[in-house]
Protein backbone atom coordinates (compact mmCIF):
# COMPACT_ATOMS: atom_id res chain seq x y z
CA UNK A 1 0.00 0.00 0.00
CA UNK A 2 1.12 3.48 -0.99
CA UNK A 3 2.08 5.53 2.55
CA UNK A 4 0.53 9.16 2.07
CA UNK A 5 4.29 10.80 2.28
CA UNK A 6 7.33 10.04 0.09
CA UNK A 7 10.35 8.41 1.72
CA UNK A 8 13.91 9.71 0.56
CA UNK A 9 16.24 7.19 0.10
CA UNK A 10 19.45 6.51 -0.79
CA UNK A 11 20.66 3.68 -2.69
CA UNK A 12 23.73 2.16 -3.77
CA UNK A 13 24.26 0.65 -7.20
CA UNK A 14 26.63 -1.82 -8.90
CA UNK A 15 27.36 -3.06 -12.17
CA UNK A 16 25.03 -3.02 -15.51
CA UNK A 17 22.63 -1.11 -12.68
CA UNK A 18 25.31 1.86 -11.77
CA UNK A 19 26.11 2.32 -15.73
CA UNK A 20 22.38 2.09 -16.05
CA UNK A 21 21.28 4.80 -13.40
CA UNK A 22 24.60 6.94 -13.46
CA UNK A 23 26.10 7.01 -10.30
CA UNK A 24 27.02 4.49 -7.24
CA UNK A 25 24.91 6.40 -4.85
CA UNK A 26 21.30 7.50 -6.60
CA UNK A 27 18.64 9.23 -4.14
CA UNK A 28 15.08 8.98 -4.98
CA UNK A 29 12.06 9.52 -3.86
CA UNK A 30 10.13 6.73 -2.83
CA UNK A 31 6.22 7.07 -2.52
CA UNK A 32 5.01 3.02 -1.47
CA UNK A 33 6.95 0.85 1.67
CA UNK A 34 7.68 -2.36 0.12
CA UNK A 35 10.59 -3.55 -1.99
CA UNK A 36 8.61 -5.10 -4.83
CA UNK A 37 6.93 -0.95 -4.96
CA UNK A 38 10.48 0.02 -4.91
CA UNK A 39 11.95 -2.65 -7.76
CA UNK A 40 8.65 -1.61 -9.73
CA UNK A 41 9.70 2.30 -9.52
CA UNK A 42 12.96 2.11 -10.12
CA UNK A 43 12.17 -0.24 -13.23
CA UNK A 44 9.27 2.51 -14.83
CA UNK A 45 11.98 5.28 -14.12
CA UNK A 46 15.08 3.06 -15.45
CA UNK A 47 13.58 0.90 -17.85
CA UNK A 48 17.43 -0.96 -18.91
CA UNK A 49 16.91 -2.34 -15.44
CA UNK A 50 13.93 -4.54 -16.37
CA UNK A 51 16.16 -6.21 -19.36
CA UNK A 52 18.69 -7.40 -16.55
CA UNK A 53 18.14 -10.91 -15.73
CA UNK A 54 17.87 -10.10 -12.28
CA UNK A 55 17.33 -7.65 -9.97
CA UNK A 56 17.58 -7.90 -6.41
CA UNK A 57 17.52 -5.50 -3.20
CA UNK A 58 19.32 -5.78 -0.40
CA UNK A 59 18.45 -4.33 2.97
CA UNK A 60 21.05 -3.72 5.46
CA UNK A 61 23.48 -6.13 3.37
CA UNK A 62 20.94 -8.95 3.01
CA UNK A 63 18.47 -9.99 0.09
CA UNK A 64 15.40 -8.59 0.99
CA UNK A 65 12.17 -10.23 0.09
CA UNK A 66 9.60 -8.95 -1.91
CA UNK A 67 6.97 -7.62 0.58
CA UNK A 68 9.40 -6.54 3.09
CA UNK A 69 8.71 -2.68 4.20
CA UNK A 70 11.48 -0.52 3.96
CA UNK A 71 12.52 1.89 7.25
CA UNK A 72 13.65 5.28 6.66
CA UNK A 73 17.28 4.11 7.94
CA UNK A 74 17.63 1.07 5.89
CA UNK A 75 20.66 0.74 3.93
CA UNK A 76 19.44 -0.08 0.25
CA UNK A 77 21.47 -1.63 -2.31
CA UNK A 78 20.56 -2.78 -5.84
CA UNK A 79 22.01 -5.85 -7.03
CA UNK A 80 22.00 -6.49 -10.51
CA UNK A 81 22.97 -10.32 -11.57
CA UNK A 82 25.85 -11.82 -10.03
CA UNK A 83 28.73 -13.32 -11.28
CA UNK A 84 31.79 -14.06 -8.67
CA UNK A 85 34.48 -16.44 -8.89
CA UNK B 1 39.73 -15.36 6.20
CA UNK B 2 37.79 -14.00 3.67
CA UNK B 3 39.27 -10.83 1.65
CA UNK B 4 38.11 -8.80 -1.33
CA UNK B 5 41.40 -7.68 -2.78
CA UNK B 6 42.22 -5.28 -5.30
CA UNK B 7 46.00 -6.33 -5.26
CA UNK B 8 47.56 -9.83 -6.86
CA UNK B 9 46.07 -12.53 -4.72
CA UNK B 10 48.97 -14.65 -2.98
CA UNK B 11 47.44 -18.05 -3.38
CA UNK B 12 50.12 -19.46 -1.02
CA UNK B 13 48.84 -17.41 1.78
CA UNK B 14 45.43 -18.49 1.44
CA UNK B 15 46.50 -22.17 1.52
CA UNK B 16 48.20 -21.59 4.80
CA UNK B 17 45.47 -20.09 6.59
CA UNK B 18 43.44 -22.63 5.87
CA UNK B 19 45.68 -25.34 6.56
CA UNK B 20 45.51 -27.52 9.66
CA UNK B 21 47.31 -30.12 11.39
CA UNK B 22 44.85 -31.67 12.14
CA UNK B 23 43.57 -32.05 8.57
CA UNK B 24 44.35 -35.01 6.49
CA UNK B 25 43.42 -32.62 2.99
CA UNK B 26 43.75 -28.73 1.87
CA UNK B 27 42.01 -28.69 -1.57
CA UNK B 28 42.59 -25.29 -3.39
CA UNK B 29 40.07 -23.98 -5.71
CA UNK B 30 41.70 -21.32 -8.17
CA UNK B 31 39.58 -19.78 -10.67
CA UNK B 32 40.94 -17.87 -13.11
CA UNK B 33 40.40 -15.51 -16.36
CA UNK B 34 39.78 -16.93 -19.27
CA UNK B 35 41.32 -15.48 -22.75
CA UNK B 36 37.88 -15.60 -24.39
CA UNK B 37 33.97 -16.22 -24.10
CA UNK B 38 31.62 -16.30 -26.81
CA UNK B 39 33.86 -17.02 -29.27
CA UNK B 40 35.11 -14.13 -28.67
CA UNK B 41 38.96 -12.93 -27.31
CA UNK B 42 38.54 -11.22 -24.13
CA UNK B 43 41.32 -8.41 -23.44
CA UNK B 44 40.31 -8.08 -19.73
CA UNK B 45 37.79 -8.04 -17.21
CA UNK B 46 36.58 -6.33 -14.92
CA UNK B 47 35.10 -7.25 -11.31
CA UNK B 48 33.21 -4.98 -9.01
CA UNK B 49 31.97 -6.15 -5.76
CA UNK B 50 29.39 -4.99 -2.71
CA UNK B 51 32.35 -5.59 -0.26
CA UNK B 52 30.88 -5.54 3.26
CA UNK B 53 27.82 -7.63 1.80
CA UNK B 54 29.85 -10.13 -0.39
CA UNK B 55 32.16 -10.48 2.84
CA UNK B 56 28.96 -11.24 4.97
CA UNK B 57 27.50 -13.46 2.35
CA UNK B 58 30.40 -15.59 1.93
CA UNK B 59 30.85 -15.89 5.80
CA UNK B 60 27.22 -17.78 5.63
CA UNK B 61 28.41 -19.77 2.93
CA UNK B 62 31.49 -20.65 4.79
CA UNK B 63 30.00 -21.45 8.37
CA UNK B 64 27.59 -23.65 6.42
CA UNK B 65 30.12 -25.88 4.47
CA UNK B 66 32.09 -25.92 8.26
CA UNK B 67 29.32 -27.33 9.78
CA UNK B 68 28.51 -29.63 6.87
CA UNK B 69 31.63 -31.10 5.98
CA UNK B 70 33.64 -30.67 9.64
CA UNK B 71 36.31 -27.97 8.26
CA UNK B 72 39.46 -27.55 10.06
CA UNK B 73 40.52 -24.52 8.26
CA UNK B 74 39.48 -22.47 5.52
CA UNK B 75 40.08 -19.03 3.36
CA UNK B 76 38.44 -17.13 0.50
CA UNK B 77 39.79 -14.55 -1.18
CA UNK B 78 38.33 -12.60 -4.15
CA UNK B 79 40.11 -10.00 -6.46
CA UNK B 80 38.46 -6.97 -7.85
CA UNK B 81 39.70 -4.65 -10.39
CA UNK B 82 40.42 -5.25 -13.56
CA UNK B 83 41.98 -8.01 -14.41
CA UNK B 84 44.03 -10.05 -17.49
CA UNK B 85 43.95 -13.59 -18.62
CA UNK B 86 45.50 -15.88 -17.04
CA UNK B 87 45.31 -14.02 -13.81
CA UNK B 88 43.67 -15.76 -10.21
CA UNK B 89 40.46 -13.92 -9.87
CA UNK B 90 39.36 -15.80 -6.37
CA UNK B 91 40.78 -18.49 -4.65
CA UNK B 92 39.27 -20.88 -2.38
CA UNK B 93 41.01 -23.42 0.23
CA UNK B 94 39.85 -25.73 3.07
CA UNK B 95 41.02 -28.54 4.95
CA UNK B 96 39.22 -31.37 6.12
CA UNK B 97 40.10 -34.33 8.01
CA UNK B 98 39.74 -36.49 4.78
CA UNK B 99 39.74 -36.28 1.36
CA UNK B 100 36.57 -36.24 0.02
CA UNK B 101 35.10 -33.92 2.46
CA UNK B 102 37.24 -31.55 1.57
CA UNK B 103 36.73 -32.01 -2.11
CA UNK B 104 32.93 -31.94 -1.26
CA UNK B 105 33.57 -28.58 0.87
CA UNK B 106 35.51 -26.73 -2.09
CA UNK B 107 32.85 -26.84 -4.71
CA UNK B 108 30.11 -25.89 -2.11
CA UNK B 109 31.83 -22.81 -1.39
CA UNK B 110 32.66 -21.90 -5.14
CA UNK B 111 29.12 -22.71 -6.01
CA UNK B 112 27.24 -20.64 -3.70
CA UNK B 113 29.75 -17.48 -4.14
CA UNK B 114 29.22 -17.34 -7.68
CA UNK B 115 25.25 -17.70 -6.94
CA UNK B 116 24.91 -15.50 -3.75
CA UNK B 117 28.27 -13.06 -3.57
CA UNK B 118 27.36 -9.95 -4.51
CA UNK B 119 30.29 -9.78 -7.24
CA UNK B 120 29.96 -8.14 -10.62
CA UNK B 121 31.64 -8.98 -13.75
CA UNK B 122 32.21 -7.26 -17.04
CA UNK B 123 33.99 -8.77 -20.02
CA UNK B 124 35.97 -6.64 -22.39
CA UNK B 125 36.32 -7.63 -25.94
CA UNK B 126 38.27 -5.95 -29.00
CA UNK B 127 34.62 -4.12 -30.02
CA UNK B 128 32.58 -4.19 -26.45
CA UNK B 129 31.82 -4.77 -23.66
CA UNK B 130 28.77 -6.83 -21.48
CA UNK B 131 28.16 -7.55 -17.82
CA UNK B 132 27.48 -11.81 -17.28
CA UNK B 133 24.52 -12.65 -15.67
CA UNK B 134 25.19 -16.16 -14.00
CA UNK B 135 22.80 -19.02 -15.65
CA UNK B 136 22.76 -19.88 -19.05
CA UNK B 137 21.01 -16.94 -20.21
CA UNK B 138 24.56 -14.80 -20.04
CA UNK B 139 22.62 -12.38 -22.69
CA UNK B 140 22.57 -8.99 -20.25
CA UNK B 141 23.93 -6.29 -22.23
CA UNK B 142 24.04 -2.59 -21.52
CA UNK B 143 24.17 -0.69 -24.62
CA UNK B 144 27.18 1.78 -23.88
Amino acid sequence: MACAYYMKIQIRTFGPAREIMGGGLVEVSFPGSTIDELRAMLVSTYPALGRLHSLLIAVNEVYAPDEQVLQPTDTIALIPPVNGG
Amino acid sequence: MIKITEKPIDVEKVIETASSLKAGAVNVFIGTVRDNANNKKVVWLEYEAYESMAVSEIRKIIDEAAHRWSLLGWAVSHRIGTLKPGEVAVVVAVSAPHRKASFEACEFIIGELKAKAPIFKKEVFEDGEEWISAGPDRKNQVQA
